[in-house]
């Protein structure tokens, strides 16, 4: 009876996380709707203009899609290459006395919230480009992507050295016993091995970059646009809803909705990449 | 005299404090199959991993002493280990192809170090040798892990001598596989003899006595006995060596 | 001149050169992230030189930085942790219990195994809209310390859950067997000695949960966590703010006074979260010690 009794409360425990995806769900899905009551789903997808502040309004979300991509990307081609870097020296190169000074410094590195790395990217960062690039504007989306990156390569080094530490040592000898260098050894026997972990871990961070918010509502600026030049102040989707929110809309306004439906394309984004990344993890950890 | 292809010197290895291997002197005489056996813990797969350096990527391994390969002496300062890897080749305990096809296994060494020839003839030159051509040269492109366990040995052995090396090592290779692989492998190993040296570590007394023309009994870190298998079988001259053939240790 | 010597070109001089070049590569890219931490740390701290005084932790924010204080936000940062950890550590706990020991392996098992992984995943200012619309509008909490604090309980949830998880999972199965042998029921095998021993690795995950908590920004931001409060929150369902809205406030200002002040905050908010991350560590390394010597 009593055992039953809490049974039935820890599996409602467990079961919580399952109401917390359902709520997100539903709480983003309502105003959605709302919000495409009053703008078709062809404009949200095709219009080239994100101005619900201003009139006339335009809801195209393109332009908060663009600055969010051209901050991924460029957080992307930070993290994905230090990172994997880091990670081949980790697990291949340094000796064991050496990582264990590294790897928890890394870990503080990963723990240091994005509101820090945002002074950072704001403070120290961006007035070394504008004095590199003087026509960059204060608010730009390279200065954000770069410290992104920056807070992005810990995540990477580790999730990609666990791939290629389940390598087995025995490809390792093979390898050795053929006459490879340690550089052949580590690239062309173990980074291929490890491939799909490191892919995995390129996606989650694509993901943790799409959904950081604190780094370029401060760094990246407010003005959506559409465009690649990573001087230029842009604007994020999540920077958008950052804006809004502070803003303090009232609620039932279209500018309110508009927050839900960007979120909604936010979490639908981050939602599959997440599923696909820890797929992938899931089947290599099979493999060996 | 034989001429030799290995000179074993006063070889010494410790890990940390603990001395596994305490001054080996040894022959390895050219085109003979040469057999360590002795039981296990007894440094015969350190033995084997000194003579090719091998031993150079275990961390905290301390080597002391000479091993000559063609008249130099490899651990002399200023040998690459992995010029002698290249020359020396070797086969694991258990099959370890890389995560790729079958082709891409054997041509992995030629690719490396700068093959000069056509690479798919030596590939498939490489697989006869190994006698595996036959078996596999419908599915060259296929991944190496769809092979049994006998047939990815031979293919690791094949990857081996794809270099040519002038001598072969095989660490236990048949500990893995079952009896009619393990057939196949010892056939493979007899012919290949007229083309290279062969050292092989073996647990199996009788497979030392199936395919050796030499046997070392190791025990302890000692080099026990070495001759000729025929003699030590039949008239071993060390009363540990005679407990151990008959299996009354180890 | 061997056959070996005729056929390879193994230019093993370059490939050396290759290799220690690239070793080099690598070995900067793992201190990179080294050097950063180093450089944001020294540049915090110089810009916060000068503003860091006990004037600073005990005053409310003003519109003269050098009035302006966290006090507010120090003690809402504090109120909302503890909601967040009276939230998050029981179900947490209870979510990774029954996950662990009691749940047989099924289809929905391994739904909610992947969906918690996912929910870790859901970027901070979702949860925050997800506060927004459950607590703060339909639960009629509104922007208060209730509000704030349950939102973050859920976003940390997932990682409380997985660490548990972890923590339990490191216990020896012999010592499961044993009890059981000893007449313990299911719940008395996880009470009396499951829980205990996973104990010193639950409180390294919960407190890594919660130094989490205390950084994150963006969740707060739709709840409407106030940065300018002329009161201290009295009850849970008063307004507040907390240190890393404080920030974002101040950083987000031209002023360089307000940078300055906005360094000097972070510089508590960095000591409080390393002094909890040292804390986890220690715990760790101890309770670890104790597990390997079983």
């Amino acid at each position: 009876m009593r055992e039953k009794f809490i049974q039935i409360l820890l599996a409602s425990a467990a079961s919580a996380s399952v109401i917390i995806m359902i709520g997100i769900v539903f709480s983003l899905l309502g105003e959605t709707a709302g919000f495409f009551k009053e703008v078709t789903i062809k404009e949200f997808l095709t219009e080239t203009r994100w101005t619900p502040l201003f009139t006339p309004a335009h809801y195209g979300i393109l332009p908060l899609v663009c600055g969010t991509a051209l901050v991924t990307l460029i957080a992307v081609m930070v993290a994905a290459p230090v990172g994997l870097a880091s990670a081949l020296y980790l697990s291949e190169y340094a000796p064991d006395s050496l990582r264990r000074v590294v790897k928890p410094v890394l870990e503080i590195l990963a723990g240091i919230p994005s509101i820090v790395y945002g002074y950072f990217a704001l403070t120290f960062v961006t007035p070394i480009i504008r004095s590199v690039f003087p026509e960059a504007n204060v608010f730009n989306a390279l200065s954000a992507g770069i410290v992104m990156g920056i807070m992005l390569i810990p995540m990477v080094s580790s999730l990609s050295e666990d791939a290629m530490m389940s390598v087995p040592n025995s490809l390792r000898e093979a390898a050795y016993a053929l006459g490879a260098t340690k550089l052949e050894v580590s690239c062309k026997v173990v980074l291929p091995a490890a491939t799909s972990g490191i892919v995995a871990s390129f996606i989650l961070a694509i993901s943790r970059a799409i959904g950081e918010t604190m780094i370029v509502a401060l760094a990246a600026g407010s003005t959506p646009k559409l465009t690649f030049n990573p001087l230029e102040s842009i604007q994020t989707m999540t920077a958008f809803i950052v804006q809004v929110l502070l803003g303090d809309a009232p609620f039932g306004s279209i500018e309110y909705k508009s927050v839900y439906a960007v979120a909604s394309v936010l979490f639908a984004m981050t939602l599959s990449l997440n599923i696909v990344g820890t797929l992938i993890v899931r089947r290599y950890r099979e493999v060996y | 005299m034989m001429e030799r292809a290995l000179s074993i010197r006063n070889l010494k290895v410790s890990y940390k404090d603990r001395e596994v291997l305490k001054g080996i002197d040894l022959d390895i005489y050219k085109n003979k199959i040469t057999a360590i056996i002795g039981p296990s813990g007894c440094g015969k797969s350190t033995l084997l991993r000194c003579m090719n350096r091998m031993i150079d990527i275990v961390e905290g391994a301390k080597v002391s002493g000479e091993v000559f390969f063609g008249g130099e002496n490899i651990y002399a300062p200023g040998v690459d280990p992995v010029k002698i890897r290249f020359k020396i080749g070797m086969v694991f305990q258990k099959p370890n192809p890389f995560p790729k096809s079958i082709f891409e296994n054997v041509a992995f060494g030629l690719k490396i170090n700068g093959y000069t020839g056509d690479i798919p003839q030596m590939v498939e030159k490489s697989l006869r040798w190994a006698g595996l051509w036959e078996e596999v040269k419908d599915r060259l492109k296929d991944d190496a892990y769809v092979l049994s366990g006998g047939q990815q040995q031979r293919l690791c052995i094949a990857r081996a001598l794809a270099l040519e090396p002038e001598v072969l090592l095989l660490d236990e290779p048949c500990s893995a596989l079952d009896p009619v692989s393990t057939l196949r492998i010892e056939e493979l190993l007899l012919n290949l003899k007229e083309r290279l040296t062969i050292v092989i570590v073996t647990h199996n007394i009788q497979q030392a006595a199936r395919i050796a023309d030499y046997t070392a009994f190791l025990l302890d870190g000692n080099l026990v006995e070495f001759g000729e298998t025929s003699s030590m079988f039949t008239v071993p001259k060390d009363k540990r060596t005679e407990d151990f053939i008959t299996g009354r240790f180890g | 001149m061997s056959a070996q010597e005729v056929k390879f070109r193994p230019h093993l001089e370059r490939r050396k050169c290759i290799d220690a070049a690239l070793k080099f590569v690598f070995a900067g890219s793992a201190f990179f992230g080294v050097t950063v931490l180093f450089v944001l740390l020294f540049r915090i701290i110089s810009d916060s030189l000068g503003w860091l005084d006990l004037q600073f932790l005990t005053s409310f924010p003003s519109r003269f930085p050098e009035k302006a204080g966290i006090f507010p936000a120090l003690l809402g940062t504090i109120y909302v942790i503890l909601i967040t950890a009276a939230f998050s550590i029981p179900i947490g706990i209870a979510a990774a219990i029954f996950l662990e020991e009691y749940a047989k392996k099924s289809k929905l098992v391994s739904f909610i195994q992947l969906n918690i992984y996912n929910l870790a995943g859901v970027p901070s200012i979702v949860y925050g809209i997800l506060g927004l619309t459950v607590f703060v509008r339909w639960m009629q909490l509104g922007r208060s310390l209730l509000a704030g604090g349950l939102t973050m309980g859920i976003l940390v949830l997932p990682v409380v859950i997985v660490s548990a998880q972890e923590a339990i999972r490191a216990v020896p199965d012999s010592w499961r067997e044993a009890a059981y042998a000893l007449g313990a029921t299911k719940w008395q095998t996880v009470r009396y000695v499951v829980l205990p021993s996973a104990l010193p690795g639950i409180m390294t995950g919960v407190i890594l949960a919660l130094s989490r908590a205390i950084g994150e920004t963006a969740p707060l931001i739709p709840i409407g966590a106030l940065t300018f409060i002329r009161t201290l929150p009295k009850s849970p369902f008063d307004s507040f703010t907390v240190l890393p809205i404080q920030i974002y406030n101040w950083t987000s200002r031209p002023q360089e006074d307000f940078r300055a002040i906005a360094a000097a905050a972070i510089v508590v908010l960095l000591f409080v979260l390393l002094s909890m991350n040292f804390i986890a560590i220690m715990i760790r390394n101890k309770y670890q010690r104790r597990i390997k010597e079983v």
